[in-house]
């Protein structure tokens, strides 16, 4: 049997998963999948559940991907399996299968407390669950979480963050006590208390008690006290969904879930389970990394392979409440003989253990809590020897002082994905030569991320240099340059070049310059010898275009225009011939015209009132907006108003690559703010700011990086944020690639300039300060200017005659450049092998466009 | 830069081109390069340093007549210039592409006489 109908019963992570795993080793297609999902909902991202609650959408936790090769079924629950018949029955039909992939999960135990079933009382599983208790959290004020565990705490964090004042029941003396030790406990019940969340341990709800609106008011407690809860959250624990398996017959393990053997085959060959539900030789396994394992074993074993499940990692590290929480492997030091060494530090507060072998030699588990840093190479050494002497190991950074270097070739690098360090060593000899390449290849990285400082040690330990010097004549990088440029006061690239670099410079490290003496507001781009570093764009103020003429791109703040100024731009391009179209950021780019022309085009564009546009320049290009509450029926803020006023603000500031931003006037999202380097989207009470988007080769939502703000706090943070993108971000690096490759994160960039961790933000906002106030119009300043003028010419010695190179064909009715077929030598460019493009012809069939 | 020494410099036959007047040296901006009409072929001249170079205009793998506009640098000791349209690089000194074996732009001879830039076609093959 390795091909047919497989019907997956679930949609959940491991479903997901599985399916996946199935579509990539299935290139023969022998598989035709149909996936039933209980949930109205694809796959999302559960173990980032919470995050919902810090302003990630829903859409953002989405893990499915649309596949022509996968029916997906929502909201379509499987309610039986006929094994005679061969189909899983649904309220809507039957699914005949050849195999059955059972994927159901587990529920949320519940207590049989009295009150179990009052309104407010909730559990914490489904993205509707977690709606459903933010919907009650309204106005309420104080809750509740039954279940001081993993969930438990997480949920009580999720209450936090709804405003509530929030207490933790947990029945075991301690938090978390399958996965900490009750010295790891006690640190970690400080921490959770200094954020206000109240525990009472070691003791059980009795039940729940309503208030006078029938909703659940009150816990009572088996040592007789009463908290008083007007949401209540219960998060004890999860029981395998076994009951499809259960009633088609099939045998459970001893604590429940479907039994499957190492094959996660249960007794019926054409069923299978995986995830939580799936009791492998008797045992079930609450974590995804075991799950992800099961839905790989499977996917290999129906395409004819012979995998087994290799073992649970049932390592875990968290951010609980802000607290970093790690254990891995016998945390509980169960192995006979075993050893503990143990480390407390009140002043950092943090408490770690290592269990190790009877002789000491052996890592065998752990636990570390307040500083978590040494868990990626502490987990991947678990089974082998120690990396360094355990104190070492223990004391604050030791993690990474012991290095990723001393890890054996088995251990497992990343316990997501199952990547040892083989597999990254492999893949690093293979050419993969920085972290971004190690993620693509190998999966290593890719969903908790708690492995990737590893990936950078082991790039280390391979001997990758990772350089940061600019190119041939700079041994430093952007950032250092940037910082010596300031420092020093050094205003040109020959003395920066002769004090700091060698030879004559490049195309790479002179438009570097350029940029970092533009940023730091050094005067016109084209005076003296600034002029010879600019990359043509810059050196024309106009792009240029495949024939060698240029493009002129007027600016139009916020894409909001009177009709006279149209008609001008109209004129212009008329006069001019030039082609006309609307760009994506709601502006007007009029093509075709030559160097000789720029400043006759803006000469008469000036007079108009209108300004560069900097569409040439590594620069802000658009702030783009909807129409906003002046006109739309949704709009909540006037989303033109800010976007005008933004663009202006900005207009100019040359950065480390191009800069683009939007601002939406409700959360409808008409402008596409998520996807630029920073977005705004208005709310009842403010504004929304996002960053960190980008469209383009590798298009990324932007971030939730703060919510509600009035005009007065986001412009600051704004100035902020782009002086410090401008100061600190590599060349050409975009800011989505500059918050991924910065240490810490979103979160980083949020210390420096919201919370000002390192005292920086008074001087980015007197920089960005001078930055407006010494703006001036770089079109007008040439037109002003023969000297600067003078350059606009196709021939230096015969300033008069076009460049006879440029000539126009007519495509629906506008000039284009003539003779697009490329030459000869293209066909051999640029790797030698790639063949010659041929360009497709796009008016074939379509009706002809009438004029 | 008399009239005499124009005169001089003019091409002496149509199939062995002489030097031609171009400008004086100083519209050539030091690390830059323009654009010039010789006998209706276009020429890009370079001036870094105290040297002076000519390449034809034309990138050969763009197509455009854009070489002139490229950025001047330097490549271990090579001068070079970088095509605008796609950053390939070309020695200024033989024209040759570094970054594509096998890839050349023509190169013309140029020289300054008495504060005056001229160029020499060279027509090969």
């Amino acid at each position: 049997m390795t091909g047919g109908r497989v019907v997956v019963v679930g949609n959940g992570m491991v479903g997901q998963r599985f399916t996946e795993a199935l579509r990539a080793r299935d290139t023969g297609r022998r598989w035709q999948v149909t996936v039933l999902a209980e949930e109205r909902r694809p796959a999302y991202d559960r173990v980032r559940l919470s995050a919902f609650f810090d302003g990630v959408s829903a859409e953002e936790l989405n893990l499915h991907t649309p596949d022509d090769g996968v029916e997906l079924r929502l909201g379509e629950a499987a309610t039986a399996i006929d094994r005679e018949r061969r189909v899983v029955v649904t309220a809507a039909g039957e699914h005949p299968y050849d195999a059955v992939v059972l994927a159901t999960g587990s529920y949320p135990f519940v207590p049989p407390v009295a009150g179990r079933d009052l309104p407010g009382v909730f559990v914490y599983r489904t993205l509707d669950d977690l709606e459903a208790i933010r919907e009650h959290a309204r106005g309420r004020r104080v809750g509740a979480v039954i279940g001081g565990g993993l969930l438990g705490l997480e949920a009580a964090n999720a209450l936090r963050l709804l405003g509530l004042a929030t207490h933790v029941v947990e029945f075991a003396p301690r938090l978390m006590p399958v996965q900490v030790d009750e010295a790891g406990g006690a640190m970690l019940r400080r921490y959770v208390e200094e954020l206000g969340v109240t525990t009472h341990l070691g003791v059980a709800t009795t039940a729940l008690r309503p208030g006078a609106d029938g909703a659940v008011a009150a816990l009572e407690l088996s040592d007789g006290r009463t908290v008083d809860a007007e949401l209540v959250v219960v998060a004890a624990g999860i029981r395998p969904r076994d009951d499809l398996a259960r009633a088609a017959g099939l045998e459970l393990g001893p604590r429940g879930g479907v039994l499957v053997d190492a094959t996660c085959r249960t007794g019926d060959e054409r069923i299978w389970a995986v995830g939580e539900c799936a009791a492998v030789d008797g045992v079930c396994h609450g974590l995804v990394a075991p799950g992800y394992a099961t839905a790989e074993v499977v996917a290999d074993r129906l395409l004819g392979g012979a995998a087994t499940f290799p073992g649970a990692d049932t390592a875990t590290k968290l951010k609980l409440l802000g607290v970093d929480v790690a254990s891995f492997g016998d945390a509980h030091g169960t192995t006979e003989g075993s050893l503990d060494v143990t480390f407390t530090d009140p002043a950092t507060r943090s408490y770690a253990k290592l269990v190790l072998s009877d002789d000491a030699t052996t890592l065998l588990g752990g636990v570390l809590v307040g500083d978590a840093s040494a868990y990626p190479t502490l987990r991947a050494s678990v089974g082998g020897p120690l990396p360094a002497a355990p104190l070492a190991l223990l004391a604050p950074a030791g993690g990474a002082a012991a290095g990723a270097g001393a890890l054996p070739g088995s251990a497992q690098v990343c316990s997501c994905n199952a990547v040892t360090r083989d597999d990254i060593d492999a893949a690093i000899a293979g050419g993969c030569a920085d972290v971004p390449a190690l993620k693509a290849c190998t999966r290593a990285g890719t969903s908790c991320g708690s492995c990737v400082p590893m990936l950078k040690q082991l790039l280390d330990a391979a001997g990758v240099k990772q350089s940061t010097a600019l190119c041939e004549h700079f041994d430093l990088s952007r950032q250092e340059l940037f910082d010596v440029v300031r420092v020093r006061g050094i205003r040109t690239f020959s003395r920066l070049i002769a004090e700091h670099g060698r030879g004559r410079g490049c195309d790479i490290c002179k438009p570097v310059v350029a940029s970092i003496l533009a940023s730091l507001g050094t005067g016109h781009v084209l005076d003296g010898e600034r002029a010879s570093l600019q990359d043509t764009n810059d050196a024309y103020l106009a792009n240029l275009q495949r024939d060698g003429s240029y493009s002129v791109v007027p600016r139009i703040p916020g894409g909001e225009i009177t009709p006279e100024k149209l008609i001008v731009i109209g004129q212009v391009a008329q006069e001019f011939k030039l082609y006309t179209k609307i760009t994506g950021g709601q502006r007007i780019d009029l093509f075709g015209a030559r160097v000789d022309q720029l400043p006759q085009i803006w000469r008469r564009l000036v007079d108009a009132g209108f300004e560069s546009g900097h569409a040439y320049g590594k620069a802000l290009r658009t702030v783009k907006s909807c129409v906003g509450e002046t006109w739309c029926r949704y709009g909540v803020q006037d989303s033109v108003g800010l976007a005008v006023a933004l663009e202006l603000r900005y207009r100019g500031l040359r950065a480390p690559h191009k800069l683009k931003s939007a601002v939406s006037g409700c959360a409808r999202e008409c402008a596409e703010a998520r996807s630029k380097d920073f977005g705004i989207i208005a709310t009842d009470t403010g504004w929304n700011l996002y960053v960190g988007g980008n469209g383009g080769f590798r298009p990324r939502h932007a971030d939730l990086f703060a919510t509600d703000l009035s005009t007065a706090e986001l412009i600051p943070l704004i100035d902020r944020f782009l002086m410090y993108y401008i100061r600190t971000a590599d060349r050409l690096q975009r800011t989505a690639a500059w918050i991924e490759a910065m240490e810490g994160g979103l979160d980083h960039l949020r210390a420096v300039i919201v919370d000002d961790s390192l005292g920086l933000c008074a001087e980015l906002e007197a920089e960005m300060a001078r930055h407006v106030a010494g703006y001036s119009d770089e079109w007008r300043d040439v037109l002003d200017d023969p000297e600067r003028l003078r350059r606009f010419t196709s021939f230096v010695n015969a300033p008069d005659v076009p460049d006879p190179s440029i000539t126009f064909a007519v495509e629906r009715g506008q000039p284009v450049p003539a003779g697009r077929a490329r030459p000869v030598a293209a066909a051999a460019a640029p790797d030698g092998e790639a063949p010659a493009r041929r360009r497709q012809p796009v008016t074939l069939g379509l009706p002809e466009v009438r004029r | 830069m008399s009239i005499a020494t124009d005169t001089s410099t003019r091409r002496p036959a149509a199939d062995a081109p002489g030097w031609s007047p171009v400008c004086p040296l100083e519209r050539l901006e030091p690390e830059r390069g323009v654009a010039a009409l010789v006998d209706g072929a276009q020429v890009a001249l370079f001036r870094t340093g105290d040297e002076l170079f000519a390449l034809d205009n034309l990138d050969p793998i763009g197509g455009a007549y854009v070489l002139s506009r490229g950025i001047v640098g330097s490549r271990g000791g090579t001068p070079t210039v970088a095509s605008p349209l796609h950053k390939q690089v070309y020695d200024l000194r033989t024209g040759a592409c570094l970054d594509l074996p096998g890839v050349a732009v023509p190169r013309h001879d140029v020289r300054c006489r008495d504060g005056l830039v001229e160029v020499r076609l060279r027509r090969e093959g």
